[in-house]
């Protein structure tokens, strides 16, 4: 976009989108802001009148506030930990040559494609499940008393199965990177005297630090609101209940519309919190 | 020290054979050039040498050391890319002591050879920028530096300059050379251009589909090529090979005659065509010519400003003494 022209024009054509999702995204933000500063009870008495910062201060007043906050963090966290460490390593496998290549690739994608409450069902009752689970039959085979996963380790299960439903997105993301780094370089190291961990470290992790910040930034983005995997395992007990869940139990559960506003608007506080964070940590890297 | 001893290396990828069996001797402190057309397995055997590919069979020396089988970092040789494959998330400064960090050399003594190093190579100003803001020439300067920084026994370049435009690669060819009369270091030169080959050589090694056609300084090249193929390849207009009659009366296949052998008249010649195309470049005229019987075109230089137009009869005389004759088998007759 050189010319004055040019940018206006580009300006002019941008307009649709960038009205469309203006709204796309005022309309439900005013609807939380409006909702949040009125008590609004639909099964008992329904708008009940202006009640001014009353929601927010019993949403952040409340024991389960400060609890679902950590864990979403914890969750968000664990996830992306897990994801782009393997997916770097798996990313790393699956460029060497290989017999049976393209099928493999396929196979790593795919948990992709499966809906996360059928994934998050899965784990539950086939894997995790203390009874007829895999990993319980696993433990016995070994002699050892099954883990009751979803209770004992709730948290560490929820990140596991998230983890393997975005592994692939990261393992795609990263792939395809690696792919892109001129072998000429890795060969120029390797003449330079660098070892293989040296190769890692000084050319391909610096090559791959902008599809990183991709993979944090886009998961993040999707990981603070995950809602099926706890909804279908836990219900939110055993320290799950995550800030989108707790937001979830107090509209649906509770009833109470005004107060689940609050903490809508809690979470995209937090949302902010952690992107500016993210930003000022991994931003460099998306500049050119 | 840089000699380096290929005793019947061969290498195949598959099935197929890329070099067939080839032995070659490499003193210390030549400059040697692989040429020959693209895809003739150059680049495949610079690579034998440095270790990035492993030899199907056959044996490297470096300084009398079976080299065969040491990975790349330990044969003591520095490669410059046709890429240039600089690192690109690293200042210059960084990408031309990555060498020397990786030998963990101490901190002073790598400021110390990056210093000398951009300072021979005209680096300083740009040392602490990254190649993303450097020219094509500025950055083949870094790439010869994180070369030059390790002392190596011998520098591999696969096709340096064919990245650059013409009057940078012109000034880039004597930068090299005259880091080659600086240094005294052996230097493996990988090119198809013939040009390249002949005004930095030491030594010319021609090669045609992995085999090696003839080694020898540039001049001999010139003077005696061992066949057709080497004939038509070095020397620039190509050399005129003609067959039939006219070879038959110098008792050869073929026979050839450079460009530059051939004297032009309006009037009298043994030979004779009709001019083609003209290429004036000032000092010299190169001129095609039809018709003649001969080859077609035929090329001869005139030097000077010489006025022939498009379709005019021109007569030849050949400097018989320095024709060329080749056998059926394109081998040169004595
Ligand atoms: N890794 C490889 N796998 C298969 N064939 C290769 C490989 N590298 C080179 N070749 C083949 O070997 C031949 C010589 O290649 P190369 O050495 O790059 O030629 P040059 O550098 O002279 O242009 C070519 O025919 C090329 O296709
Ligand atoms: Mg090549």
């Amino acid at each position: 976009m050189a010319t004055q022209h040019s940018r206006s024009a580009a300006q002019f054509m941008m307009m649709p989108a960038v009205v469309l999702l203006l709204g796309w995204m005022l309309v439900p933000l005013v609807m939380t802001l409006y909702f949040s500063f009125k008590k609004y009870l639909p099964l008992r008495g329904g708008d009940l009148g202006w009640v001014g910062f009353e929601n927010y201060a019993r949403f952040l007043s409340s024991s389960t506030f400060w609890p679902s906050v950590q864990s979403t963090l914890i969750i968000v966290g664990g996830v992306l930990v897990i994801t782009i460490v393997f997916g770097v390593l798996l990313a790393l496998l699956l460029d060497q040559p290989m017999w049976g290549q393209g099928v493999v690739r396929i196979l790593v994608i795919a948990p992709f494609f499966v809906m996360p409450t059928v994934s998050a069902l899965v784990w539950k009752n086939m894997f995790m499940d203390p009874v007829n689970g895999l990993l319980a039959h696993l433990w016995k085979f070994f002699g050892a008393q099954p883990v009751e996963w979803l209770s004992n380790y709730s948290l560490f299960s929820i990140i596991l199965i998230v983890s393997w439903q975005w592994l692939p997105f990261a393992t795609l993301i990263l792939l395809t990177a690696i792919q892109s780094l001129d072998s000429e370089q890795l060969e120029a190291a390797e003449m330079d005297g660098a070892p293989p961990l040296s190769r890692f470290g000084y050319i391909i992790l610096p090559h791959l630090s902008r599809a990183i910040t991709i993979v944090l930034l886009i998961q993040t983005i999707f990981l603070l609101s995950i809602f099926a995997e706890i909804f279908v395992t836990t219900q939110g007990s055993f320290g799950t209940r995550t800030l989108t869940y707790l937001i979830y139990q107090r509209v649906l559960e509770s009833q109470n519309v005004g107060l689940g506003s609050a903490g809508g608007v809690y979470a995209i506080i937090l949302a902010n919190i952690v992107a500016i964070f993210l930003m000022r940590i991994v931003g460099k890297n998306l500049d050119a | 020290m840089g000699n380096i001893t290929l005793s019947q290396v061969t290498k195949t990828f598959g099935d197929v054979e890329v070099i067939p069996p080839l032995d070659l001797q490499i003193n210390d402190g030549e400059f040697v050039v692989f040429v020959g057309p693209s895809g003739c397995g150059k680049s495949t055997l610079l690579r034998l040498i440095a270790g990035l590919e492993d030899v199907t069979s056959g044996k490297i020396e470096i300084d009398g050391q079976n080299a065969t089988e040491l990975p790349p970092a330990r044969r003591g040789l520095a490669m410059v890319f046709q890429s240039y494959a600089l690192y690109p998330h690293m200042t210059v400064r960084k990408n031309i002591a990555f060498p020397l960090k990786m030998a963990k050399m101490s901190e002073a003594e790598i400021k110390k050879r990056v210093d000398h190093a951009a300072s021979i190579l005209n680096l300083s100003d740009y040392i602490d920028r990254r190649p993303g803001q450097l020219s094509g020439g500025q950055r083949q300067r870094v790439a010869i530096g994180r070369a030059i920084v390790r002392e190596p026994a011998a520098f591999l370049f696969d096709e340096p300059l064919s990245n650059l435009d013409a009057a940078l690669r012109v000034g880039m060819r004597l930068e090299i050379s005259e880091l080659h009369k600086r240094l005294a270091t052996t230097m493996v030169y990988v090119t198809h251009d013939q040009v390249e080959a002949m005004t930095m050589a030491d030594k010319i090694v021609v090669l045609r589909a992995g085999n090696i056609e003839q080694v020898g300084s540039p001049l001999e090249l010139y003077r005696t090529p061992r066949n057709k193929f080497v004939a038509g390849f070095i020397g620039s207009p190509t050399m005129n090979l003609i067959e039939g009659p006219e070879a038959q009366k110098h008792g050869a296949h073929t026979i050839g005659i450079r460009p530059e052998h051939i004297e032009v008249s309006a009037s009298d010649g043994p030979w004779q065509g009709v001019v083609g195309v003209a290429e004036h470049l000032g000092s010299d005229t190169f001129f095609h010519i039809h018709d003649s019987g001969l080859a077609d075109p035929m090329t001869v230089r005139a030097s000077g400003e010489v006025s022939f137009r498009h379709g005019d009869r021109i007569y030849m005389t050949p400097r018989t003494d320095l024709i060329h004759k080749f056998d059926t088998q394109g081998q040169r007759i004595a």
